[in-house]
Order: structure tokens, then C-alpha cells, then sequence
């Protein structure tokens, strides 16, 4: 046998659990959703067939279409406000903060993820409500006459989101900016450029691939989650993740589920094709 | 000596039961209390594992994904029964062994918990489905009428509770329809007043967020709720009430049965005698997850007064008289009230 063959064979042998993992816990299961996704209900009795009739559902009856358009529409703002307002934190922590106080600033930017996701979305409901800590502090300084209708709406499941996902975005945003040389920057200040520019062409570039690589775990998570809408926006604004549960819950209408499941995938496959591509458009 | 201490040790760690008997039940979040079980589980040696789920179909799902023999006990929607039994999820029960004598007449439910002349199920508690509110509020003379909920007086004020059947019953006895005659010709007339209801809430509210939110003051009516919403939250919140409206209210309640093919059915049996005895019903009444009235009348003399007042033991028979069951839908009918609810949630 030759060497190449022998490194062939051991790279196979070496790949091989990894490919059954994934084969047994992505491939199949994902292959076995597809395929229900087909079937339709006859009564209650899932009856196996070929029938695309769950996806027309899905593009065509407004309660599922709408489910699909909440869910990205609360997607793109929240992954939009995060990276907004976790890029100057994790600016501040890797460039204001002295070093040996670093890691302690990283710590309470990401404590309250120690804290149970459910119990976290209950408090901001406490804290959003009408009765909350903030309309009682904003009663109290005059600022408004009448209690605001946060609680409830899309703007808490927004708020809810985007507390939580500062948090994860600071993180990845802080790892590529604490490994940037200041060389880098002195280098464009010392060929004229302001503060603005070295931002706009040396900073922001070199660290897009930190920002988008959160942006997209961002994306994946909040389009997925069905307890936050839920809590907070006060079953109001049905994303596809709770109309995939009311299903399964509620209909017991597995093939429906599984088609919306299918459609959930396909977004968040797009969204890793787009800024997986635009990260490799970036490197080169 | 220590060898042959460790195979007595180990004998005995064999033969108890207390360490090698478990049973498994699939129950709604009340029998998670630890109160509920800790004593069948003393009485018997045994432990008792509980999943919670909610939903009828999740409920099916579960048993139709486990293998025979995983569970032993199953609490199901009374008006569920019929569908579990077609499904072959539950194992013939002797009438004989249960205590539905000592029942509220209106809660043995017969036509629900037997089929075939065989009985499947027993009913092991029940509450109803109308109108909480917070009455220093609210005008409770305005809760006597469901027609004030969409005078424009409360909106925003209001929280549906999240579950099709028991608001789509409601919202049917408002438009004079028994819940039992709602039918897919006549469903459509509900999209309106159903409609008008989403309009003037703030929410449509599961258990826990319905019970945060009356209790927060985010909403001070819930349509939908009853006792089994305020009742555990009186301590805290003693202006939390609840009251039926002329047009009726709805009753719910919900069965206890053995799951076919356990392998235990004479411990399954017991556990579900235990639930129904004036002992297991007075724990479950005043379960922390939340409380409802015992189907066994005889209970009244193991809960408290104090207990009882909350529960309003004293008006059952008036309430029993107002309360009427949920729609019991086939499937054509189901799927059809879900796409409504899912409609009006959208709104």
C-alpha cells in the first residue's frame, strides 16, 4: 500500500466518527423530518405521502406567513441593535479598561447569562411592566404622565433579545479586538488619518470577522427561540418557532410542524450562506 | 466479615422495594407537588417519577414515542378520555376499586371516563373556565355580563387565557351557542366576538403568565381563568376574584388513568386510588402548581375551612348548575378551531 493510500485510509479512519455523529444525529433525523413534512393528516392519523400541501400552507395561509415575516423582522432588529450596542462596549472593555481589570469587565458583561433564560425573560417582564421598575422610575422623575405599554408587545420580546445577546456579541466582538497590534492604528494615524478613519478602514474591517461571526450565532438563536416572544410579547406576535410548537402541542400535526421546522432551517441556512460567503469574499 | 456484610448489604439493596420499584407517571404540572406524592411513595416504598406535558396531542406524542411499559399512569383532559382509549393508550380500570360514589354526581362523568360500558379513567379534579378579576379594579357587577368585556370599558386591561377550547366555549355561550352544539357550520360566527376579544386584550396568557400578570397588575381581567388562576395566589393577592357571568361559564376537569401495557398495573391502580382518596384530593386541591376543586365531595372534611373558603366549596352546586362541558370536537372540527385561535393570535 502506498503512503498517500495509507494517509487516505487514516484520514477516513480518523473523520469516520465524526461523519457517524453527524449522520446519526443531523443527517438522518433531518432527513426523517423532511420526509414527514410530506405526509399529511387524515383526522388525527398521520398518513405517509408525497403531498407538498404543508408547505403551501406555510407560504400561503397569513397566520403562517405572518409567523415567517415576525420572525425575521424581530431577528433582523435584534441582531441590528446588538451589534450596534456591543461593539462600543467591547470597544470600551478591550481599549478603556486597564488590562488587569479586563477580564473582571467581562465577567459582569456576561453575568446575567448565568442566570436561567426563562427566570431572566420573567424579570424583564417585572421590569417592563406597567407597574414595573421602569415606569415607576420614569412616573417618578416627571418624564411621563401615563405609564408606558412595553410589556407585551414586540418592543419587550426586542428588549429581551437584545439583552441577552449584547452579551454574546461582546464576547466574540472583544475576542478579535483584544488580538488587534496597536500597530495597526498608529501606523494610519502616522499617514494622516483621524480618529474616524482609522475606525471606518483599519478597526471596523479587521474586526468584521468577529462581529459577523456573532451576528450570525445571533441570528440563529433568536430565530429559533420561542420562550421569549412568548413571555414577553405576550403571545401577541406569533413567530414561526411558536406556531411550530402550537402544532406539536396543540394539533399534534407533525407533518405541518415539520414543514415549518424545514422552512426555520432553510432561513438560517441562507443566513450562514450569506455571511459565510461575505466572510470569505473579506479574507481574500 | 466485611465481605459477607457488603453481600447482606447487597441483598437487601435487591429485595427492597423502596430502591428497585419506580413508577412512572405523565401528569399536568399539580401532581409535581412533592406534597402530592411524598406519602403514596412512603406508603408503598416505591418512587414516583413525574413528567409534566401539556396538551392532549403532547401528551399522545409522548406515549406514541416511548416503549411499552415506560409509563404506568396517565392524567388526561376528561373530555380527552375517548381519544386516549381509541388510541389504546389506557388500560381498563375496575369500576368497583374507585371511590365515584363519593363523587360530586356531575364529576363521575361517565359518558367521558367509560366507554364501551368500560371504565378507563376517573376524574380527580375540576374547576371552571370564566372570568378572574382583580375586584378593587374592576366593577365586579361589570363581570356578570361577558358583553362588557368589548364594550371598550377594560381594553388593554384584559388577558385571554391561551387555550382554544375552553375561550371558544365561552365565546359561543355569549353568542347563546351550547358548547356542545358548536359545529364547523356554525364556527364561523365566532370569528367576530372572537376577534373583538383579541382587540380589547392586552394578552393571550398561559398558567404562569396569567397568574403573573393579574398579580403584577399588568391586566386586571383574565377570560378564562377561575380558581385555578387566583386561588393560589390569595394569600398574596386577596383581591384576586372570580365570578360566572349569566351567559355560563365552562367546566373543566381532568381525569386520572393506567396507561395499557404498564407492568405494574396494581401499583399504577394504586396511585390512582390514592389521587382520588379525601387524603390524595385534598393535596391535589391545593397543589402549588394550582388549585381546583376534588371531584371526591368527601374531601370536604380533610381540607381546612380556610381552604375551602378560596375554593368556594359552599357554591359548587350553584356553579355545577351554571358550568357547562368543553366542545368535544372531532377532528375536522378541532383543526378548525385551532386555525381560528391561530388567526386571532395573529391579530
Amino acid at each position: 500500500m502506498s503512503l498517500a493510500a495509507r494517509d487516505r485510509r487514516l484520514g477516513w479512519g480518523l473523520v469516520a466518527p465524526a461523519l457517524a455523529w453527524t449522520a446519526g444525529f443531523f443527517v438522518l433525523p433531518f432527513a426523517a423530518m423532511v420526509g414527514l413534512s410530506f405526509a399529511r393528516m387524515e383526522g388525527r392519523q398521520i398518513v405517509p405521502a408525497l403531498d407538498p400541501g404543508n408547505y403551501a400552507r406555510v407560504f400561503t395561509e397569513w397566520p403562517l406567513v405572518k409567523g415567517l415575516l415576525n420572525s425575521l423582522e424581530i431577528t433582523a432588529v435584534v441582531t441590528v441593535l446588538s451589534v450596534l450596542l456591543a461593539y462600543p462596549l467591547a470597544a470600551i472593555i478591550a481599549f478603556r479598561v486597564p488590562e488587569r481589570w479586563q477580564r473582571l469587565a467581562l465577567v459582569l458583561a456576561v453575568l446575567p447569562f448565568w442566570t436561567s433564560y426563562v427566570v431572566r425573560s420573567y424579570a424583564w417582564l417585572l421590569v417592563l411592566g406597567q407597574n414595573g421598575v421602569l415606569n415607576k422610575a420614569l412616573l417618578g422623575a416627571g418624564l411621563i404622565a401615563e405609564p408606558l405599554e412595553i410589556a407585551a408587545t414586540r418592543v419587550a420580546t426586542v428588549i429581551g433579545f437584545v439583552h441577552f445577546f449584547v452579551m454574546l456579541l461582546t464576547l466574540t466582538i472583544y475576542a478579535n479586538l483584544v488580538q488587534l497590534s496597536p500597530n495597526y492604528a498608529r501606523a494610519a494615524r502616522d499617514l494622516g488619518a483621524g480618529p474616524l478613519q482609522v475606525f471606518r478602514f483599519v478597526i471596523l474591517p479587521l474586526t468584521l470577522p468577529g462581529v459577523v461571526t456573532g451576528a450570525f450565532l445571533t441570528f440563529v438563536l433568536c430565530i429559533g427561540d420561542y420562550i421569549t416572544p412568548q413571555i414577553l410579547g405576550g403571545n401577541n406576535d406569533l413567530t414561526l418557532p411558536q406556531l411550530i410548537l402550537l402544532q406539536l402541542g396543540r394539533s399534534g400535526n407533525f407533518p405541518l410542524a415539520s414543514a415549518l421546522s424545514v422552512v426555520l432551517m432553510a432561513v438560517v441556512s441562507l443566513a450562514y450562506l450569506a455571511s459565510a460567503r461575505w466572510l470569505r469574499l473579506e479574507r481574500a | 466479615m466485611t465481605l459477607r456484610f457488603g453481600i447482606s448489604a447487597l441483598a437487601l439493596l435487591v429485595a427492597s422495594p423502596a430502591l428497585s420499584q419506580e413508577l412512572n407517571a405523565l401528569v399536568w404540572c399539580d401532581h409535581a407537588d412533592p406534597a402530592l406524592v411524598a406519602p403514596f411513595e412512603e406508603k408503598f416504598g416505591v418512587k414516583v417519577n413525574l413528567k409534566e406535558y401539556e396538551g392532549t396531542a403532547a401528551g399522545m406524542a409522548i406515549l406514541d414515542g416511548s416503549q411499552p411499559g415506560e409509563w404506568d399512569v396517565l392524567v388526561i383532559d376528561a373530555v380527552d378520555v375517548g381519544r386516549a382509549v381509541e388510541a389504546g393508550k389506557l388500560a381498563p380500570l375496575p369500576a368497583e376499586a374507585l371511590p365515584t360514589a363519593d363523587f360530586f354526581p356531575e364529576l363521575v362523568m361517565a359518558e367521558n371516563n367509560t366507554v364501551g360500558g368500560v371504565t378507563y379513567a376517573v376524574t380527580e379534579k375540576f374547576g371552571y373556565n370564566t372570568i378572574a378579576y382583580d375586584k378593587t379594579k374592576v366593577d365586579p357587577a361589570d363581570m356578570a355580563d361577558m358583553a362588557t368585556l368589548v364594550s371598550g370599558k377594560y381594553d388593554g386591561r384584559i388577558a385571554i387565557y391561551d387555550y382554544y377550547l375552553p375561550v371558544l366555549g365561552l365565546v359561543a355561550m355569549g353568542q347563546g351557542i351550547a358548547t356542545a352544539d358548536i359545529t364547523a357550520e356554525n364556527l364561523a360566527t365566532l370569528k367576530e366576538p372572537l376577534f373583538a376579544l383579541k382587540k380589547a386584550a392586552k394578552q393571550v396568557a398561559d398558567v404562569v403568565a396569567a397568574q403573573t400578570a393579574l398579580a403584577t397588575g399588568e391586566v386586571d381581567i383574565m377570560v378564562g381563568g377561575g380558581e385555578w388562576v387566583t386561588a393560589v395566589l390569595a394569600a398574596d393577592n386577596p383581591n384576586l376574584d372570580w365570578t360566572i357571568p349569566k351567559q355560563g361559564c365552562l367546566r373543566w376537569a381532568q381525569s386520572i388513568g393506567v396507561v395499557a401495557g404498564t407492568t405494574q398495573p396494581d401499583l399504577a391502580l394504586e396511585f390512582v386510588k390514592y389521587i382520588v382518596s379525601p387524603e390524595g384530593q385534598a393535596k391535589l386541591a391545593t397543589s402549588a402548581c394550582y388549585w381546583g376543586m376534588p371531584a371526591n365531595a368527601k374531601t370536604g372534611d380533610v381540607l381546612t375551612p380556610e381552604q375551602k373558603a378560596v375554593l368556594r366549596w359552599d357554591e359548587q352546586a350553584e356553579f355545577l348548575g351554571r358550568a357547562q362541558l368543553y366542545p368535544i370536537p372531532d377532528a375536522g372540527l378541532d383543526a378548525a378551531m385551532q386555525d381560528l385561535w391561530t388567526e386571532m393570535l395573529q391579530q
